[in-house]
């Protein structure tokens, strides 16, 4: 019997359990990895035990199915569960070596914590599945204390019942506001309004259109529903084609001005509207965790339409108004990147949801544990052909989702000379706009050294996709002139995936350990 | 005052919840166990407590670790997210600075990070 195969799973948030599940269920050896204390991911994110909660599955959807699925993994006998352990870097093979690259590990502290140990994993196949943030454009004052993400919002509910308002706005586009309102009433604040910036017309075009798919996502459906009603029960309004278009407050914000805006997101002048809030949540979209994929060599893309041969990635806005394909990782009908031995699944693959973020992951496993090759008993093939029709719904989904809630062309209309634009380094849009004019200031090396935009401490991952954003539009597509055989600047590449402290970094390195892992069988290839 | 916790008797997760303590630049702030950093200053009424470098007060942004916003000092190791670590009875947490220090500001209290 050959030996089994050795598969890591980064990420064990709904794509990433469910990749272990299936990689378990196809014979192989796994190794869970999540910077967090429990699986779930942001979706099935729970209040820490330590609150010793009676109903911990309050405010979570498929609770029962995903306890479910939690204990079947962790307690699986070929399963290794590492949590709070961060990926800090993916180290590539050495040319003319075979197989994925060698995990670098920080093992089990607390985050950020000194002295935590550090650890090598190499294994035959790797699944990241490492999950997506919101994206935030910038708008006058959203720097102010009391502006935050809606994430950042749905993270402190959900996971530690802390509400982040008592009078709260939530804006921006996506379904996403929803559920973010759903949780601020359950914690018991005053949710003024929802704003979603895309006008009625563009939503219902994007949902409307080809509705069949739309059928195969009922859980979905259901769940928005329950939100929308929670929110009719407190009579919260719904507001679309209109958005937070500045915060104001002195040290922290006081209140926001709205306004209605056209499809492409521009103003509608005469119809700014004050209203007071001590804390707003806005999210646009998500941006997907690519350092680890890019660490790895793993192609980008546009996601295409489920069906076409180059199937992956996802379908970009209807008006072009992201400037640019979004950079999803490109992967094809076994969720394979480009990279051999190296699987991708969930929200790093497009913006779907957790539904399709599970199917995406039983796919990614399966393949990750057999190598790719088709199963061999009829059973196991009608299963992977579920999943797989699940997984391209779930891509349908996607691309509904993408058409339903673009991001409008017109939103550098909001912001000022001052406003700010990285936050870090507190570049404003004035800047940016001088150092994109001026020809050498184009090439996003030279502009980012100029403005610091990027340099600070987020390297960028806040302010990277807006300022490249408006890069193009104010510059073009000037070519990058690497400085000194430096590779070209690009916004998600990062040397770090985590951060990591020196005297972590000095410390010797050495192979994990564990039952799935014995270090005799890692140095033996 | 308007973040919060939802108090124990409102939460319907039916929490129990352990009191801990904390110190923030010295000042003692409670909690309760299994809250992260970011959570537990939040909830004892404050809304920031990092400055860019212009001075502007920060606080929390994205909440998963993404903007490094959040950033202070636990036990005198430095830059530590507030939303990503838990917080520990007796942890001394002090706030910081990415603001250049003008001759009359005194000690540097900066992280230093990112110069
Ligand atoms: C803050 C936030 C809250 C959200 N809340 C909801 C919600 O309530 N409802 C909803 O429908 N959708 C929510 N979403 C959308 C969410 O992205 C998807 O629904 C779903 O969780 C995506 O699943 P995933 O498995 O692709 O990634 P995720 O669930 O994001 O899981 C990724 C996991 O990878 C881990 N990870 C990442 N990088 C590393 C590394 N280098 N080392 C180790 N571990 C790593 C993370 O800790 C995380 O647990 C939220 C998104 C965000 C950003
Ligand atoms: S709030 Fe963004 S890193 Fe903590």
């Amino acid at each position: 019997m050959p030996a089994a195969r050795r598969v890591a799973v980064v990420g064990a948030g709904p794509a990433g359990l469910s990749a272990a599940q299936a990689a378990l269920a196809a014979g192989a050896r796994v190794t869970v990895i999540d910077a967090a204390e429990e699986p779930g991911g942001q979706y099935h994110r729970t209040v820490p035990a330590a609150y010793a909660p009676r109903r911990p599955g309050h405010l979570q959807h498929g609770w029962r199915a995903f306890e479910h699925r939690r204990r079947r993994v962790l307690a699986h006998p070929r399963c290794t569960w590492l949590p709070q352990t961060s990926v800090w870097a993916l180290e590539r093979p050495r040319p003319g070596q075979e197989g994925p690259p060698r995990l670098h590990l920080l093992c089990s502290g607390p985050a950020d914590g000194a002295g935590r140990p550090r650890r090598t994993l190499d294994v035959d196949a790797l699944v990241l599945a490492v999950g997506a943030h919101d994206r935030v454009l910038p708008f006058p004052g959203w720097e102010l204390p009391g502006v935050c993400t809606a994430g950042a919002a749905q993270a402190l509910a959900k996971g530690e019942r802390v509400a982040v308002g008592q009078r709260v706005v939530v804006a921006g586009s996506g379904p996403f506001l929803l559920p973010v309102a759903a949780s601020l009433l359950d914690a018991g604040s005053q949710v003024r309004e929802v704003l979603e910036a895309n006008t009625a017309a563009t939503t219902a075009r994007g949902w409307g259109r080809r509705p069949w798919e739309l059928a195969a996502q009922a859980g979905k459906a259901a769940e928005l529903a329950a939100h929308a009603a929670a929110l009719a029960r407190h009579r919260v309004p719904y507001r679309t084609g209109r958005a937070v278009v500045e915060a104001r407050g002195d040290g922290r914000v006081e209140e926001v001005v709205t306004a209605r805006l056209r499809a492409d997101w521009s103003v509608l002048e005469g119809t700014r509207r004050t209203v007071a809030v001590d804390a707003v949540c806005v999210s646009h979209g998500f941006s997907p965790q690519l350092e680890l994929p890019l660490a790895a060599g793993c192609a980008l893309g546009e996601r295409a339409e489920p069906g076409s041969d180059t199937a992956g990635t996802r379908a970009s806005g209807p008006s072009g108004s992201r400037g640019a394909p979004d950079a999803f990782v490109r992967v094809d009908e076994r969720q394979r990147t480009s990279v051999p031995g190296v699987f991708a699944a969930g929200e790093i693959t497009g913006i779907a949801g957790a539904a399709a973020a599970r199917a995406e992951g039983a796919v990614a496993g399966w393949s990750a544990a057999t190598g790719g090759s088709a199963p061999r008993d009829p059973g196991t093939r009608r299963a992977l052909r579920a999943l797989r029709r699940s997984r391209d719904q779930g891509r349908a989904f996607a691309g509904r989702l993408a058409r339903a809630h673009p991001i409008g062309a017109a939103w550098p209309g909001w912001l000022r000379p001052q406003t700010v634009v990285c936050r870090c380094e507190e570049t404003d849009y004035g800047s940016l706009c001088a150092a994109f004019a001026t020809e050498a200031g184009a090439a996003p090396r030279v502009a980012k050294l100029n403005t610091r935009a990027g340099l600070g401490p987020c390297q960028g991952r806040i302010c990277g996709p807006t300022v490249a954003e408006l890069r193009r539009r104010l510059a073009g597509d000037a070519p990058d002139r690497p400085a000194e055989g430096l590779p070209a600047a690009d916004p998600h590449r990062r040397p770090l995936a985590q951060p990591i402290r020196l005297g972590e970094l000095a410390a010797p390195s050495a192979p994990l350990t564990g039952p799935g892992h014995r270090p005799e069988e890692e140095s033996s290839s | 005052m308007s973040s919060r916790l939802v108090p124990t008797e409102r939460d319907a997760t039916g929490r129990g919840g352990r009191p801990l303590r904390i110190t923030v630049d010295g000042v003692p702030a409670d909690g309760i166990a299994g809250q992260t950093l970011a959570g537990l200053l939040l909830a004892s009424g404050r809304s920031s407590w990092r400055q860019a470098p212009s001075g502007a007060p920060r606080g929390v942004f994205c909440g998963i670790g993404v903007c490094f916003d959040c950033l202070v000092t636990v036990n005198g190791e430095p830059d530590v997210r507030a939303c990503r670590r838990r917080a520990v009875d007796g942890d001394e947490v002090t706030t910081g600075s990415r603001a250049v220090p003008r001759p009359t500001d005194g000690p540097e209290s900066g992280t230093g990070e990112g110069q």
